[in-house]
C-alpha cells in the first residue's frame, strides 16, 4: 500500500535523500520517495506489520534530522 | 518568532561581537579570545549542539559536525577571528539558502495552484460549503465568479467565461454554456454557472495532474542519480583527504608547521557538503515539470525531460494529431445542378449511415433528413450506397463505383480529402470533397521544430499515399510513412528505432488511443488532446493537454533549458568547489572562500535553478502563434 506523509520543516535537500536512502532499506519498504520541494513523501510499504514499518521510517528520517515532524497527508 | 529570525538575531549578536573584537583588540589575549567565544556560542552554539546529538545518533559524516571541527579547529590553532568567522558566515548563508528554497517552494505551489479549497454544493435549495473530497459523483455545485471549478462537471445552467491557463497555458478565456465539460482548476471569470458533477475529487482533472506532477519526480533522471551516487561518496573522500592533508605533510616533509596543515586541511571540511547539487538538480527538474505543467504539458517524469531534450526526431501520427481528425465538407462541385440539390440528394443518399464521411455531408446540409423519403438503399461497404430518393436513383461513391455502374465523365481532382461522386439516374452530376483540416498551428509546430535544431520530422499514417504526401509535402515534414495498418505502425517504428544512432532519442506524437503501442516503445511518448482523456494520460510519457502541436516545441525548449540550467550547476558547483580544494590545498584558498564555496554556491544554484519557473517568454512566442 502507498502512503504519502508530509515532512514539516524539511529543508535539507541533502537530509532529504539521506532519509530516503535509508529508509529504503528497511524491510518491508517496497520504494519511497522524498519531495524536498514539496515536503511530501510517499512510501510503498507492505500490508502486513505496517505500523511497525511506519515508525521505524520516522525513526530513520528524525535520526538524521530530529527538527522534521512527520504528518499524514 | 520563526526559527530564521532567531537565527538572525544570533547573527546579529555575534557579528557585534566580532566587531568589537577586531576593532578593540584588547590587549589581554583571554579577553581578546572571550569575545570571539561568546559570540561563537552564540552563532554557532546550536550547530555544536545539533552535531553533538548526531553523534550520539551515529551519525558522524554531518554537515553540523564537519562544520564543527573546522571552526574549533581554527580556534585550537589559535586563528580565533577565522573560527568565528566561519561560523557566522556559514550561518548566513544558510539562512539565505533557507530562504532561497522556500521562495521556490512558493514559486513552484503559486505555479500549479490549480487545487480547489472548497466547493458549493446544492443541498435541499440552498448551497453550501463543503471540501471538494465530500462531493459526490451527481451532485449539483455552482461556481461563483473569481472562483475554481473544483470537480469536473458538466454545465447545467448558465453560462461564464472560464480562465483555462492553469490547466492549458492558453491565455484566451473559454466560453461555456450548458451542456458544455468543465474541467478542475479552471477559474471562472464572469457569470454564475450550475454543474452537475462528473468525477469525484480524487479522479478530477486537478488532482490527477497536481498527482502526476508531483509524482514526477520519483522517475529519476540520470542526472539525479549521479548527484545520489556522488554524494555518498563526495563527503567521506573530502573528509579523509582532509586528514591525510593535516597530518602526512609535517609527519613526512620537515619544518612543517602542523597548524599550518591543520588549517588548510580545515578548509575541505568547509567544503566537504554537496548541498548545492543536491538541492539545485533535482529542483531545477522539478521547476521544469511545474513550467511545462503550467505551459498545458504534463511530464510524467524528470527521466522523460532529461530524454526530450535530447530528441533530434520527431515522429508523428497524422490524423487527430496534426489534423483536427474531423471530416469536413471543402468543397461542392456541381455539374449541371444545382449546389444544394447535390448536397441535398447526397445527404439523403447517406441518410442511413454512420460513417465519419457520411456524418460530414448530413452536418454540412444541416437540415433535418425526412427519412421517408428514402427508399431502396443498397450499401456497398468501402465504395458507396445507392438509393431511391423521391422517386430517383442517387448513386454516390468513390471512383470505383461509379466504374462500376458505367458513370462516365468523372471530375479528376488531385487535391487532399476524399472525393464522393454523385450521380442521379445514371448521369453524373459532380462532387463533394471532404477532408480532414490541418490543425491551425500545424505548420507553426513542424518550422519551430526545425528552428530548435531537430534534425527529422516523420509522419506515420494509415491514410492513402496520395494524402499522406500531400499532407505531409504542405506541412514540410521530411519523410512520411502511408497506408500503414495501425500494427504496421508499430513495425515502423521500431525500424526508426533500430537506424537511430547514439544517444539521439525518437518522439513519438499521437492521439493517445489508438496510438498506445507506439506511445509505449517511443523513447519518448507524447500524447494530444490530454484534457479530458484518461487513456491519453495513461499511454504516455507527456500529455499535451491542449490539442495544439505547437506546444511540442515549447516541451523541448523547456526540457533543454532544464537540461542546460542543471549542467551549468554541477559544472558551476564542482568547479568552484574543486578550484578551493586545490587553492586548500596549496594554502591559498582560506577559510572564508571556503565557506562561499559551500553555503554561496549553494544560494547561486538555487537562484539559477528558479530560472526554469519562467515560463512567460514560452507564453509570448505561443500567443504570436496563436495571433499568425
Amino acid at each position: 500500500m502507498t502512503k504519502k506523509f508530509r515532512l514539516k520543516g524539511l529543508d535539507c535537500a541533502n537530509c532529504a535523500a539521506k532519509m530516503e536512502n535509508k529508509i529504503s532499506k528497511i524491510k518491508g519498504v517496497n520504494s519511497v520517495n522524498i519531495n524536498f520541494m514539496t515536503m511530501k513523501m510517499s512510501i510503498d510499504i507492505e500490508d502486513s506489520k505496517s505500523d511497525e514499518i511506519l515508525e521505524s521510517a520516522v525513526a530513520a528520517i528524525n535520526k538524521i534530522d530530529s527538527k522534521v515532524v512527520v504528518k499524514s497527508a | 518568532m520563526t526559527y530564521n529570525q532567531k537565527r538572525l538575531i544570533k547573527i546579529i549578536i555575534g557579528s557585534i561581537f566580532f566587531g568589537i573584537a577586531l576593532i578593540w583588540r584588547p590587549s589581554d589575549i583571554r579577553i581578546y579570545l572571550g569575545l570571539f567565544l561568546v559570540g561563537y556560542f552564540v552563532v554557532g552554539g546550536e550547530v555544536l549542539l545539533r552535531a553533538f546529538k548526531n553523534i550520539l545518533k551515529g551519525q558522524v559524516f554531518d554537515e553540523h559536525f564537519l562544520m564543527c571541527i573546522a571552526t574549533v579547529g581554527a580556534f585550537i590553532i589559535g586563528e580565533y577571528p577565522e573560527g568565528l568567522a566561519v561560523m557566522l558566515f556559514y550561518q548566513i548563508g544558510e539562512l539565505f539558502q533557507s530562504h532561497a528554497v522556500s521562495k521556490s517552494r512558493k514559486s513552484i505551489s503559486t505555479l500549479m495552484d490549480i487545487r480547489p479549497d472548497y466547493a458549493n454544493v446544492e443541498t435541499m435549495g440552498s448551497y453550501k460549503t463543503v471540501d471538494p473530497e465530500d462531493v459526490s459523483i451527481g451532485d449539483i455545485i455552482m461556481i461563483k465568479p473569481g472562483e475554481k471549478v473544483p470537480l469536473d462537471a458538466v454545465v447545467i445552467e448558465g453560462h461564464s467565461s472560464l480562465d483555462t491557463s492553469a490547466l492549458t497555458g492558453e491565455s484566451i478565456p473559454r466560453e461555456v454554456s450548458e451542456g458544455v465539460v468543465l474541467l478542475s482548476g479552471c477559474i471562472n471569470i464572469n457569470g454564475m454557472i450550475k454543474a452537475r458533477v462528473l468525477k469525484e475529487f480524487g479522479e478530477s482533472t486537478a488532482s490527477k495532474i497536481l498527482d502526476l506532477v508531483e509524482n514526477a519526480s520519483s522517475k529519476k533522471s540520470k542526472s539525479e542519480k549521479f548527484i545520489t551516487k556522488f554524494a555518498k561518496y563526495y563527503t567521506p573522500s573530502v573528509v579523509i583527504i582532509a586528514a591525510v592533508i593535516a597530518f602526512i605533510p609535517p609527519v613526512i616533509l620537515n619544518n612543517q608547521s602542523l597548524s599550518e596543515w591543520v588549517s588548510r586541511a580545515l578548509v575541505f571540511l568547509v567544503v566537504s557538503c554537496p548541498c548545492a547539487l543536491v538541492i539545485s538538480v533535482p529542483l531545477s527538474f522539478f521547476g521544469g515539470i511545474g513550467a511545462a505543467s503550467r505551459m498545458g504539458i504534463l511530464v510524467k517524469g524528470s527521466n522523460y525531460l532529461e530524454a526530450l531534450a535530447r530528441v533530434e526526431m520527431v515522429v508523428f501520427d497524422k490524423t487527430g494529431t496534426l489534423t483536427k481528425g474531423v471530416f469536413k465538407v471543402q468543397e461542392i462541385k456541381p455539374k449541371a445542378i444545382d449546389k444544394h440539390e447535390l448536397l441535398k440528394v447526397t445527404a439523403y443518399a447517406e441518410g442511413f449511415s454512420d460513417h465519419p464521411i457520411s456524418k460530414s455531408i448530413k452536418k454540412a446540409y444541416g437540415k433535418e433528413i425526412d427519412t421517408s423519403k428514402i427508399r431502396d438503399v443498397k450499401e456497398y461497404r468501402g465504395y458507396g450506397v445507392n438509393a431511391t430518393i423521391e422517386g430517383r436513383n442517387v448513386l454516390v461513391g468513390n471512383k470505383k463505383l461509379m466504374d462500376k455502374m458505367n458513370v462516365k465523365n468523372l471530375d479528376i481532382e488531385n487535391r487532399i480529402g476524399t472525393i464522393v461522386h454523385i450521380a442521379i439516374e445514371g448521369t453524373y452530376v459532380g462532387h463533394i470533397l471532404i477532408a480532414d483540416e490541418l490543425k491551425d498551428d500545424a505548420k507553426q509546430a513542424i518550422v519551430d521544430l526545425k528552428n530548435i535544431d531537430i534534425k527529422q520530422t516523420t509522419m506515420l499514417t494509415g491514410d492513402t499515399k496520395h494524402i499522406g504526401e500531400m499532407v505531409a509535402n504542405n506541412l514540410k515534414i521530411d519523410k512520411v510513412y502511408t497506408e500503414l495498418l495501425p500494427g504496421d505502425k508499430v513495425d515502423k517504428f521500431e525500424e526508426i528505432l533500430k537506424n537511430k544512432k547514439g544517444k539521439e532519442t525518437i518522439a513519438f506524437v499521437g492521439d493517445g488511443i489508438n496510438d498506445a503501442p507506439v506511445l509505449a516503445r517511443a523513447d519518448v511518448g507524447i500524447a494530444m488532446g490530454g484534457l479530458g482523456s484518461d487513456a491519453a494520460i495513461e499511454a504516455a510519457d507527456i500529455v499535451i493537454m491542449t490539442d495544439e502541436p505547437s506546444r511540442i516545441p515549447i516541451a523541448v525548449k523547456i526540457s533543454k533549458k532544464t537540461i542546460r540550467i542543471v549542467k551549468q550547476n554541477i559544472v558551476f558547483a564542482l568547479g568552484v568547489k574543486a578550484l578551493v580544494l586545490v587553492l586548500g590545498a596549496l594554502g591559498i584558498a582560506s577559510m572564508w572562500s571556503a565557506v562561499f564555496a559551500d553555503v554561496g554556491v549553494s544560494v547561486i544554484a538555487i537562484l539559477n535553478a528558479i530560472r526554469v519557473l519562467n515560463v512567460k517568454e514560452h507564453i509570448n512566442k505561443n500567443l504570436e502563434v496563436i495571433a499568425n
